[in-house]
């Protein structure tokens, strides 16, 4: 007896569907690289990563101030977000009571949800004068004109921070929650109070999970474009100080991509090719080693 | 320090850290409506953006948003959708189906200035005769790319949360694997599918860095899919960085938040219908 066509066939177009992300990933992958390569292929891939000077229209592509002003902002958010995040996590997996809990998870759901022009347009009109009044007043003998403007890294960490919070509080907190009950039943029944028993069995328990979260709240940094646009200052040079502006990988696409043409937007691609490995390298990593039974639920 | 003051400190310091979380985002919805809502009025919603919007109304961005919006649902609802039923109800755990999770999340996570990037090399340039080069039906193959991953999941999810006897109880009676995937199950995950879709919807709306690249940025009202058009996304970032007129930025954003939240309503109502529906988890 053989079955009839929509249980043979239907199947087979529903795992058409779920082919598709392998395929898409595969052309992005492909086509960035397609379009990166003659100019990584000329310049040489090391002269490109590690050149100190982007002069388009000198056709001089180097992209060590766009590395370093990425890493300068990726780590400044981890720095306050990673903190807050676990910490809400924390408070969510452990402490909160549950009509609490209920609305703190709301929140964050909505500040995950929130475009990211709207952070941009808080950071340039909060975020940035307060920086802006901070360099002045308080460390204005030691900062060059430049770094006084209030656009700069730690505008853009303190706008990043706030968006990679959600990543990070949502998968500590699947990390904290996936613990066996064993382990805390075990600590409480030796008459170990609450947050030692958090600090030291806790915590460590979910230690996989939480890393998982920040690799992937570190990755969501590190492609970020418009909040980053719109705060950072957008400057081609080597960072001085943490007020100095500076450009991002991600930013230098959005910036330029728009008027590019010939070496100039292969250059582009190049720095595409770039955050492309970095990502899939990152994300590659929280989900293989370190987000192991992070998704199963 | 004593034990109890060492837990009092540290419990005072967890609610401390949500406290602030949840201060954030009163204090940047709060602070985007106040400046925003004042300025909205139903002229802004009907006319046009004058002098590259510094003036005027966001008519024709609202009108490039639905459009936009409607064609990359309807491009990603089915596939995402078709994709997490394969997923849930035509496989068992094995080596393709831990490859297609892996992809889907790698998806996830590229950054979508670089999806922009392949959308302008691949829909823009090599594909023009088909797409009209950066136009809305551009717009919409890139942004399909980015929210396929986010759509599958949450069905996925929709769809394990329908208890096993609901398909045992239809197989028992004679229904065949198929029907009881497309009259029992569906139906019942319906609420949280739905859910997945406004999830997508948000993404979309919210969705910059790519369109930057693909969907041309035009100020006039886009007459078919393969018109070049801006969301009101871009049209808040290009009004910002381009003109510094932030009265209509705000006016913008406070739009944009005012969508979000509803839509945030919408699907936790629709979980919640879901949830009733199986029975509470």
């Amino acid at each position: 007896m053989s079955l009839p066509v929509k249980e043979r066939f239907y199947p087979k177009l529903l795992m058409l569907c779920a082919l598709t992300s392998i395929l898409v990933v595969v052309l992005v992958g492909f086509f960035v690289f397609l379009q990166g390569y003659p100019l990584l292929a000329k310049k040489g891939f090391f002269s490109f990563l590690f050149g100190m000077n982007w002069l388009p229209g000198e056709g001089t592509f180097g992209i060590l101030p766009m590395v370093a002003g990425t890493l300068a902002v990726t780590f400044g958010s981890l720095l306050i977000g990673v903190p807050l995040g676990v910490t809400t996590a924390i408070f969510l997996a452990e402490y909160a009571p549950k009509t609490i809990a209920f609305w703190t998870r709301r929140s964050v759901e909505l500040l995950a949800g929130i475009p990211s022009v709207v952070y941009g347009l808080f950071g340039m009109t909060i975020i940035v004068p307060a920086v802006r009044f901070a360099a002045v007043n308080w460390f204005g003998d030691l900062l060059s004109p430049e770094m006084k403007t209030g656009f700069g890294i730690v505008a853009a960490s303190l706008v990043l921070a706030i968006m990679i919070l959600p990543t990070i509080v949502n998968i500590s907190e699947d990390a904290l929650r996936a613990v066996p009950h064993e382990y805390k039943e075990g600590s409480y029944a030796l008459g170990v109070p609450r947050w030692q028993t958090i600090f030291y069995n806790q915590l460590p328990a979910a230690r996989a999970g939480i890393t998982a979260g920040i690799v992937l709240g570190m990755g969501r940094a590190i492609g970020e474009t418009m909040a980053i646009l719109m705060v950072a200052g957008n400057a081609p040079a080597l960072p001085r100080s943490i007020f100095s502006p500076v450009r991002t990988l991600s930013g230098n696409i959005g910036l330029e991509m728009a008027y590019a043409s010939g070496d100039h937007a292969q250059a582009l691609f190049a720095t595409g090719v770039v955050l492309f490995l970095v990502i899939m390298l990152l994300n590659g990593f929280a989900l293989l080693v370190a987000g192991k039974g992070v998704r199963a639920r | 320090m004593s034990i109890k003051l060492k837990e009092r400190l540290a419990e005072g310091f967890v609610w401390g850290a949500a406290l602030l979380t949840v201060a954030i985002l009163v204090l940047i919805v709060g602070y985007i409506l106040v400046q925003g809502l004042g300025k909205l009025s139903l002229s802004f919603f009907l006319e046009n953006p004058r002098r590259m919007g510094s003036e005027g109304g966001i008519l024709s961005p609202l009108i490039g948003t639905i459009f936009f919006t409607l064609l990359t649902m309807s491009l990603a609802t089915p596939v995402g959708v078709g994709a997490a039923i394969y997923l849930t109800e035509f496989t068992r755990e094995g080596p393709l189906v831990r490859v297609i999770r892996f992809f889907t999340d790698a998806l996830a996570g590229i950054p979508s200035i670089v999806i922009g990037l392949f959308g302008f090399a691949f829909f823009v340039v090599l594909l023009r005769p088909l797409t009209g080069g950066w136009s809305i039906l551009t717009g919409s193959l890139t942004a399909f790319c980015m929210i396929l991953p986010t759509i599958v999941r949450v069905s996925e999810e929709a769809l394990h949360s329908i208890p096993q006897s609901f398909r045992e109880g239809s197989l028992a009676l004679g229904v065949s694997k198929w029907d009881t995937v497309i009259h029992v199950v569906l139906p019942s995950a319906f609420p949280g599918i739905l859910t997945a879709s406004l999830l997508g919807v948000g993404r979309v709306i919210g969705e910059t860095a790519a369109l930057l690249l693909t969907l041309g940025g035009s100020l006039l009202v886009p007459k078919s899919v393969f018109s070049p058009a801006r969301t009101l996304s871009m049209h808040l970032y290009l009004v910002a960085m381009e003109t510094g007129e932030f009265s209509v930025a705000f006016a913008t954003a406070a739009v944009l938040v005012l969508v979000i939240l509803l839509l945030n309503l919408a699907g936790y109502y629709l979980l919640r219908r879901l949830m009733a529906r199986v029975g509470g988890a």
